[in-house]
């Protein structure tokens, strides 16, 4: 589907060297002062006309949340990259970070300079230590060569990098959890609003970018907005790293465009789901926060923002587990409810609680012990935690289990029949 | 109860005192410089990873007491950090640390069959200290590499794309103290899909 000439990461697998010397040979820092001419605005502008959508999994639209900072320039603005990268079935910033660092600390520059932010941190979970140490060595070239830091690209623009670590704590792919983490606070959302463009890090104004979506930045504005809105489709635009993980013969990360039918992209890149299509139960679509979808859904569905809603689930970060039919799929959202367990900050009763009484039930269902009624009762404890958090953590907790019962309530049924039939 | 490294370690394992050495000493004094002077509390999470480093994997009582003292902020702000973030360790580890990645995307690429590989293999727990102290085994939630999973990381690298076969073979050259490749332990580089 996409033409090799639209492809955005050209060294997402690390063929080539991921500092300068290979970077500029692949086009990064081409021209960058000349970007750093045209004025902010029609910088957001331009990114709102690409029709860029946040890839870190809510979707929203990039140059809009950037619009959303304020002018004024009394007060200190700050540009923060989350790259806290620790959505289960997840890795595209990992490779964007070890193998594209340039594109994401351009994208930095340019964005920092569109909304008026001279300082950046870059939020990297502590688990990509290697990862972090070439994004650091690549920051530090870029120093050396001016390309950031006082008059960054011999523009009037000061902009300074620095990587933080974070220590383990999924929660904070949250942005505002995020900025309490940069604070040196436990990872706990705040409550919106204010938002981060008002108050955000050090009580000024902030805003928070995924680590693909700014990585994009330095591509749309050299090759025009317009180029962008033409990859993917209506509402859906541009390419996209989607992360094939799970029961599939090779397992991959590729850049595709927005729109892409999920059967195409399994069978053309990943090498077909083990044992053939027809072996295919379910596929998680965007990340282990959205609702799973049965096999009769992923035969045509579309892999975008909009299609992936219509069929009640969603696109999250793109992260594609394939789930074949000689496993448990109890099991496997079981282990979801676990993971969400563990991650929940503690702040919110309903997620608390919740995701106790979540994982608790599932492991149950799991063994077989449980009865009809439970199954209705799971189902209210998830709407009893969904939309009652202050951050989405909650919901994404209940969601994997409403994925689940919505699509294989009988056979869980069938599983209590059975179990009840051989006591009897 | 499962054990685990983030229960505070036995007064008779605390050291007796902490203080960061002459290289941590200047790297601290530059991580400071990195966040407004009103925001102290911001270094603390950089300063505890120092101070893991330094005393081999595991945050000491001391350790807390003297980043507190270094930042002149209030000792509980630092001890909060330390228990909240699930990669600091607050009892010893092993010199091999080995954490089995076993969210979805590696259980359905057999994790749990490493995850028994290493235990039996190396004949201790989850959240235990082999009796030689070379290894320790905790379970980790995602690590982020799930195209290449099953992932297990040891110590700062991660070890993709493992089989049993290749997760006894890189225990038995880390008992001999032997190199292993860092990342895929199979044809490929990175996360491109494999050729044939």
């Amino acid at each position: 589907m996409i033409k090799k000439s639209n492809i955005i990461f050209t060294n997402l697998y690390g063929g080539s060297s991921p500092l300068l010397k290979g970077a500029v040979k692949r086009g990064d820092w081409k021209n960058t002062k000349s970007i750093l001419k045209i004025s902010p605005q029609k910088i957001i502008d331009c990114v709102k006309a690409s029709g860029l959508r946040g890839r870190g999994g809510a979707g929203f639209s990039t140059g809009m949340k950037w619009d959303f900072m304020p002018k004024s320039t009394n007060k200190q603005h700050y540009l923060v990259i989350n790259a806290d990268e620790g959505e289960p079935g997840t890795c595209k910033d990992r490779d964007i970070i070890r193998n594209e660092p340039h594109k994401l600390i351009e994208g930095c520059l340019i964005a920092g300079y569109a909304i008026n932010a001279t300082k950046c941190y870059i939020y990297i979970r502590g688990e990509f230590f290697n990862e972090a140490q070439i994004l650091q060595n690549a920051i530090d070239e870029a120093y050396k060569k001016k390309l950031i830091g006082k008059k960054a690209c011999n523009s009037n623009f000061n902009f300074d990098i620095y990587i933080h670590y974070g220590a383990g704590a999924y929660v904070c792919g949250e942005e505002t959890a995020l900025i309490e983490s940069l604070e040196g606070k436990k990872g706990q959302p705040r409550l919106k609003p204010p938002f981060p463009a008002n108050v955000g890090l050090f009580g000024m104004p902030t805003t928070v970018n995924n680590v693909e979506t700014i990585a994009v930045i330095p591509t749309i504005m050299r090759r025009g907005s317009q180029w962008f809105y033409n990859l993917g489709t209506k509402n859906n635009t541009g390419s996209k790293i989607f992360c094939i993980s799970g029961h599939v013969n090779k397992p991959c990360n590729v850049e595709e465009e927005l729109g892409v039918p999920l059967k195409y992209l399994i069978q053309k890149y990943a090498g077909d789901v083990i044992g053939g299509w027809d072996n295919l139960l379910a596929v998680i679509p965007g990340g282990s926060s959205v609702p799973l979808i049965p096999k009769s859904v992923c035969d045509n569905v579309l892999m975008d923002f909009d299609s992936l809603k219509d069929c009640g689930s969603g696109l999250g970060t793109a992260g594609i587990i394939v789930i074949n039919k000689q496993i448990d799929i109890v099991q496997v959202i079981s282990r979801l409810s676990e993971f969400y367990k563990h991650e929940s900050c503690g702040q919110c009763t309903p997620c608390r609680e919740g995701t106790g009484w979540l994982m608790r039930m599932m492991k149950r269902i799991q063994t077989g012990e449980f009865t009809a009624e439970e199954l209705d009762l799971l189902e209210e404890v998830t709407y009893q935690i969904e939309g009652h958090t202050i951050c989405a953590l909650g919901d994404a907790a209940a969601w994997p289990i409403q994925g689940l019962l919505k699509n294989f309530k009988n056979q869980i049924l069938n599983r209590i029949n059975k179990k009840s039939s051989k006591v009897a | 109860m499962e054990k685990s490294f983030k229960k505070i370690a036995e007064e008779l394992i605390q050291p007796k005192k902490f203080a960061f050495d002459k290289d941590n000493l200047s790297k601290a004094n530059k991580i400071v410089q990195m966040y407004p002077k009103n925001f102290k509390e911001s270094s603390i999470m950089p300063l505890l990873t120092l101070a893991q480093e330094q005393n081999n994997g595991w945050i000491p009582k001391k350790a807390i007491e003297y980043i507190s003292k270094f930042l002149k902020v209030s000792e509980i702000r630092v001890l909060e950090l330390a228990t909240f973030y699930s990669m600091y360790n607050l009892s010893p580890i092993g010199k091999y640390h080995i954490e089995v990645c076993t969210t979805s995307p590696c259980m359905l690429r057999g994790a749990d069959s490493i995850m028994l590989k290493c235990k039996e293999k190396l004949g201790i727990n989850i959240g235990e200290l082999s009796k030689d102290k070379k290894f320790s085994i905790n379970h980790v939630e995602c690590l982020g590499a799930c195209v290449n999973a099953p992932v297990i990381k040891i110590n700062k690298d991660y070890y993709e794309d493992i089989t049993i076969n290749t997760c006894e073979e890189i225990l038995n050259k880390l008992n001999n103290n032997k190199k292993i490749k860092v990342g895929p332990q199979s044809s490929r580089k990175a996360s491109e899909p494999t050729k044939s």
